[in-house]
Parts: structure tokens; sequence; C-alpha cells
């Protein structure tokens, strides 16, 4: 089989440029920690929400130091809490479940990104380093009413979180 | 200009009647599918963009099923089995087995495709008692009218009987030409066609044994992420069989369009062994963001996805060189003065030359796509959209319309009713897609989601790191007009051309390529070989998770009920709690850092 040089040439840059996409993934979630939704978010009757310690009353709470987590029900076509609040400086852990359809979870302008699936936990942990207010977005069709479907993630001061911020507990 | 000169040969019409008329047939369904999910296209360009609201926002989805499932089933699924049943008897030059055969798998397809139709756009009928608004994913527990899973099957079920003719076409070639290589374009529709059959074992099982069953009433559970994953197994490797015809024509018929011949036939082969091999497992890069699947068998399906870049990367080398070389033939000269040389004025080569350069901007949007992490950025923002316009809507559309022009005259013997009416079609659709997928992807970067009917919100504003998003808007709608406009001035074209006048002497023969299939090894003809490797491959990507997704949730999940979507005009009522407790502290663009462990 005959292959022109060029063409060689070209095989040789495409697969090197190929390996090289697939290290910078690799160097992301080992050196970098990115780490890639997965299945340990665990299982959960979905017709059953209302029967679960975490999702019966979706909230915030404080887990450590600065560490929180949101348990969050995602469903047509709301996302419970609303506002999710947190300290700035803090690391949050989103728990998130539909008890209906498939829905998005994206908090706008960054890169927590997921989709919420019936009868899976969604498990995301983001740092929250600057005060600030995110619209949080349904970004998979989920129903006529689903461009309705927002949120808010309100990151306040750490100094104003005691005094004002806090509404859950 | 030498390519507008008549070969005075007979043309496939002359040669193969019979077959001509389902050919013309098959691309006639194509060309109505796509008007129509051009009306529903422009109807959403305008509807999202807050510019033109003719529709309850509700029904927003309905035209977005429609033209989803329009224009990337039956648009381009028929166009394909079209080409291919041309490609097939050309190439192997000899009629079908059975002419009646090849009208039942084509009628199979056309009822199918009613069927789901009108399933889908009883949407918009409200007494009436069905619809599917459940767009071209219809992921449960989302539930359409059983005649839209129905529709489906019948559609793919006709898919697998003409892939069926065309084997059956290449074993009676086969028992009397014993010791022939398979003929370039032959071989090409038989290595996509058993990618297909590898492919829609994913589909199939989840139409057929959950959804359909499912949507009759006979279980009323289901495993959602189950039935998402199988439909990724298709979900990802129909993109290639979107994509396979159009790399048949930039194989086979861009080379002589240019005036020149393919550069080689053995690595045109080797690319189309790489698509079958590698084109299914890899679907759950659709998945990454999904829970309930290991971060590991996301990293399997991502470097399979990498490597799948090989392929393409490949047949950008060949084409250009196969058209560099019909550019020196014509006379051109100089390092890229060459390029003048290409007869730019024919639409069919200017209009696929301008897909395959849309496709190359297409494959960088997609390589970022499947680079796990950076996919957190913009997955289900109107990026993802924005990227697939340019394969599918525009490297796999636009090669379909350009090549239409150069096939057409051989299936009708009449002229195109008018060439620069052709090539201005071309280059609208090039300015409207450069301007309206530029605007989705840059959207996407700001979060900006796709599939929504109203993307503005009560409760915040997208922030832009340049350009405004009032200005985005109007760039996407000015490019999904042309798009419109575009697609009318294709179909008008064809239309019109029914009425020129009877010619003889159409044919244009295909030319050879440089270096012919003598030069490969046989073994890539080996299509057992090849299509076992794929299986293997496929098993060892999908058995683990689908076990596990299984083991988690349950063959039928416990406790999903399904959602008929009927949707109804929402009130007042359903509108959201937006709570703003405090006034907005501003904004910074990237304060949620890393998703850390």
């Amino acid at each position: 089989m005959n292959i022109h040089n060029y063409e060689k040439l070209w095989l040789v840059l495409a697969m090197v440029m190929i390996i090289g996409f697939i290290s910078t993934v690799v160097y992301g979630a080992t050196a970098v920690g990115i780490e890639m939704v997965n299945d340990e978010g665990g299982t959960i009757d979905s017709t059953a929400l209302e029967e679960d310690d975490r999702f019966a009353e979706p909230r915030v709470e404080q887990v450590g130091d600065n560490e929180y987590e949101a348990y969050v029900v995602a469903r047509q076509f709301i996302f419970e809490p609303d506002p999710i609040e947190v300290p700035a400086n803090s690391t949050l852990t989103f728990y998130v479940t539909s008890p209906d359809v498939i829905h998005g979870f994206e908090v706008v302008g960054t890169n927590a990104n997921a989709m919420v699936i019936p009868g899976e936990v969604t498990e995301l942990t983001v740092e929250l380093n600057e005060p600030g207010e995110y619209g949080i977005l349904c970004n998979e069709y989920c129903g006529g009413g689903h461009h309705t479907m927002e949120g808010k993630l309100i990151v306040h001061p750490e100094d104003e979180f005691e005094q004002g911020g806090e509404t859950d507990e | 200009m030498s390519e507008q000169l008549e070969s005075g040969a007979p043309t496939f019409l002359d040669d193969y009647p019979e077959e001509a008329a389902v050919v013309k047939a098959a691309l006639w369904s194509s060309f109505i599918a796509l008007a129509l999910g051009a009306v529903f296209g422009v109807i959403q360009a305008l509807h999202r963009t807050n510019i033109l609201r003719v529709i309850d926002s509700a029904d927003y989805y309905t035209v977005l099923t429609a033209h989803g499932v329009l224009m990337v089933v039956s648009f381009t699924i028929f166009f394909l089995v079209g080409l291919f049943t041309w490609a097939t008897v050309r190439s192997f030059d000899r009629g079908v087995e059975s002419i009646r055969y090849t009208w039942t798998w084509y009628g199979l397809m056309v009822v199918g495709t009613l069927m789901a139709v009108v399933a889908i756009l009883g949407g918009f009928v409200p007494s009436l008692d069905i619809s599917a608004d459940v767009l071209f994913t219809f992921y449960a527990p989302m539930q359409a009218h059983p005649l839209f899973y129905g529709g489906l099957t019948i559609f793919v079920i006709g898919t697998w009987l003409a892939g069926a003719d065309w084997f059956w076409t290449w074993r009676a070639w086969k028992a009397e030409n014993p010791d022939e290589r398979i003929p370039l374009q032959g071989f090409m529709v038989l290595t996509t066609m058993l990618m297909w059959y590898l492919a829609t074992i994913g589909i199939a099982i989840a139409v057929v044994v959950f959804l359909l069953p499912w949507s009759l009433g006979l279980f009323d559970q289901i495993n959602p992420l189950l039935t998402r994953t199988l439909f990724w197994f298709w979900g990802h490797p129909v993109v290639y069989f979107w994509l396979m015809p159009a790399y048949l024509l930039w194989y086979t018929v861009l080379p002589t369009v240019a005036g020149g011949r393919l550069f080689s036939d053995p690595l045109a082969r080797g690319v189309f062994v790489l698509f079958l091999l590698l084109s299914t497992p890899v679907g759950i890069h659709h998945q990454y963001v999904d829970p309930g699947i290991a971060s590991g068998f996301k990293a399997i399906a991502m470097t399979n996805t990498m490597f799948l870049l090989l392929p393409s990367l490949l047949t950008a080398f060949t084409v250009v060189a196969s058209v560099e070389h019909g550019a020196r033939q014509r006379g051109g000269t100089g390092l890229f003065g060459w390029l003048r040389a290409l007869p730019w004025r024919d639409p069919a080569f200017t209009g696929m030359m301008l897909a395959g350069l849309m496709f190359a901007a297409g494959g960088f949007s997609g390589m970022i796509n499947a680079g796990m992490n950076i996919n957190y950025l913009v997955h289900n923002t109107i990026w993802v959209p924005g990227h697939f316009h340019l394969t599918v809507g525009t490297a796999v559309a636009l090669t379909f319309m350009a090549a239409t022009y150069w096939l057409w005259p051989q299936l009708t013997n009449r002229r195109l009713y008018s060439r620069p009416i052709g090539l201005a079609q071309v280059v609208i659709w090039f300015v409207g897609m450069g301007l309206m997928s530029n605007a989705m992807h840059v959207m996407g970067l700001f979060g900006v989601p796709r599939r929504t009917a109203e993307p503005q919100y009560e409760g915040f504003e997208f922030v832009t790191s340049f350009g405004s998003i009032t200005e985005l808007r109007l760039q996407l709608a000015i490019g999904g007009t042309l798009l419109f406009i575009s697609t009318v001035l294709f179909v008008s074209n064809i239309a019109l051309s029914t009425g020129t006048p009877k010619l003889s002497g159409l044919g244009k023969p295909l030319s050879e390529p440089l270096s012919g299939a003598h030069d490969s090894p046989e073994i890539l003809d080996n299509l057992k070989l090849w299509f076992a490797i794929a299986f293997v491959l496929v098993v060892l990507a999908y058995s683990l998770p689908l076990a596990s997704i299984i083991s988690r949730g349950g063959i039928l999940g416990p406790g999903v009920d399904p959602v008929p979507m009927i949707i109804e005009p929402l009130g007042a009522t359903l509108e959201p709690l937006v709570a703003s407790l405090q006034p907005p502290l501003g904004r910074l663009a990237a304060v949620v850092g890393g998703v850390g462990a």
C-alpha cells in the first residue's frame, strides 16, 4: 500500500494532536482536580422524595467549617430551595434530584453544570471564593414551562452571612 | 467551462430507469422534510431571540420537536437511502435484485415518518389526544403518543431493509465477480450500513423493549438513565450516518466536479473502516455530566471519541489533495494560486467546498465538546446546537444540496432550472450559517441554554465578556432567516427543474482514483472481520456501563412514573418563584471555581 509522504506526515501530526487532547484532560483530572459528575451520588426512589431525609425539605446545611451541602429538588418548573445561600470562601456540594422528568442544573456563567435524572442523585462540588449572585437555570427541556425554570445562588460576604443570609435553619 | 460541456454519456436514468424513480422519490421525501423543517427552524430562530413570536411559548417545543425530527431523521436519512441506492447501482453497475422490494422499504420509511409527524403535529391541536412534544431525544419519563414510537420503529425497519437491499446487490455482484475488489462507492455504502446495524441495536432496544410498550401502558415504570444511555448508544453513531453520505460525495463526486481524481482509494477505504470501528463505542460522551455513570466509563468514551477525529482529519487531507490535483489539471499553479483555477461558478463544487470549510470549524468546536472537563462549560448551552448546525446543518445539509445540483440532471435527463440561483443559494447558506452558528457558539459560552423558548429570565441576566446579548440575538435571527431563504431557493430550483426540457447525453462519469483499490491490502475488503471488531469494541465500551445502570436502577427503574407530554399553554400559576432577597451584589464571571473534589 502506497502512502504519500505528506500523507504520512499529516497522519503523525493528527495522532500527536489527539494524544495531546487526551493528555490535557488527564492533566485536568489529576493535577487540577477537575472531577466528573459520576455515580457516587447514589440512587433514590423519585416517587417518595418526601420520605427522604435529604430531599423532604430541600435546604442548605453547614457540614464543616467552610463546607456546605445543598439538597436541591429540580421539578417542573422550579428549583427548591430558592435562593440557595452560602458564605464566600466555602465549598458547596450540591445534591440534586428530580421527582418528575430529566432536568438540567446550570449555574449561569460558571462550569457548574450537570444533568438531573429521576432515580439518581447528582453530586457536584464547587468552590465559592467571591461574593456574588448567580442565576440557576434548567438547561434540559422538561415540558411546556421549561423556559420559566430558574433559581438563584447567592454567595454572601462572609461577615454578612450569619446576620442576613441564612434562612433555612 | 469544461464542466458545462455535455459528456454525451447516458445518464443513470437512461441505464436504470426503475432505480432512478426510487432515488428521485427518496430525494423528494428528503426535500419535503427539509422545507417543512426550515419553516419550523425560522419560527424558532425568531421566537427565542424575541424578535417575532407567532406561536405560544409552550408550542415552541412542538415546533422544536418537528424541526429536529424532520431535519435529522427525515431529511438526512431519506437523502441517504436515495444516494446509497444510486451509489450501489452505479458502482456495482447492476440494477437492484427486486424493484418491488426496493419500493417496499421506501414505503415503510414513508409510513413511519408520517406516523411520527402526525404524532408530533398533534401537539398543535389541544382537542386531539395525540402529541409527542418530547424533542428529537425523547428522554423518558417524558412520554409521547405510541404513534411516535411506532412510527420511529417502522422507519428504522425500513432503513434495515434498505441496507439488506444493497447487501443483496453486492452478493449477486460478487457471485459473478469473485476476484474483484468491491468498488469504492459500494464499499462505502456497505461499511456505513454495518455501522448502522450495530448502532441501531441501542435505539431498537430503547424503543421496542421499553418506550413503545410503556407508552401503550403495558407497564408504568421505566429506568430513565437506561433508556437515555441506549438513546446515545445510537445517538452518536447516527451523526456519522448523516455524515457518511457527505463523505461518499466528497471522496467520489467532488474530485470529478473539481476536474481531477481522488488522491487515494485505499485511504478512503481505511477511513470508512475507522468509522465503522469507532462510531458507536463513544455515545457516553453525550453523558459526561450525567449522574449514575462512573468517571472511568466516561474516560473510555472520551478516548475513543478523540481517536474518531483521525478519520475526519485524514479526510480533510485527501479531499484537499484531490481538489488541488483537479485545479492543477485545469492549469492552476503556485502554492495557493491553484485555488483560482477551480470551478467556483459551479454550485455543486462551491457548495461542497463551503460545506467542507464549515465542517473544519465544526470539527474544532466538536473537539471542545469532546474534552470531558471543558464540556462542563458548554454542556446543553446553545453552543451545542451551534456546533451541530456546522456539522449536520452545513457539512451534511449543504453537501447534499450541492450534490443534488450535480446529480439531479442524471436522474431526470433535465438540466437544472438555474445554476446562478443554485450558486447564490449555497453562498447564502454559508453566510447565514456563519452568522447563526457564530452567535450560538458565543452565547453558549455565556451560559445561554439550548432548547428554550424564552431564554430571557426574570432573576438574572446573562453577562457577556464581549459583544452584547441583544446583538448576538440579532445575529442569530438574521442568520436563521438567511438559511430559510436559502432553503426556499433550493427547493424551488429543484421543483422548477421538473419543467425544463428533456435532453439526452447529460451523463457524467466519475473519474478513477490516482491510487486505485489494488494499491490497498485485500484485508480492507473483509467486511466480516471489521464488523466483528466493531462489535467487540461496542461490547467492551457498553457492557459494564449498562450492567451498572441496570443494577443501580433496575431494568424498569423503580419509582419513576410516566409524564405524558401534552402541553397546555401555561398560566401565571406556574411562573417560577423568583426571590430576590438581596440586591444584586455584582457579578464576577469566574467565581465558582473548578468542580473540585
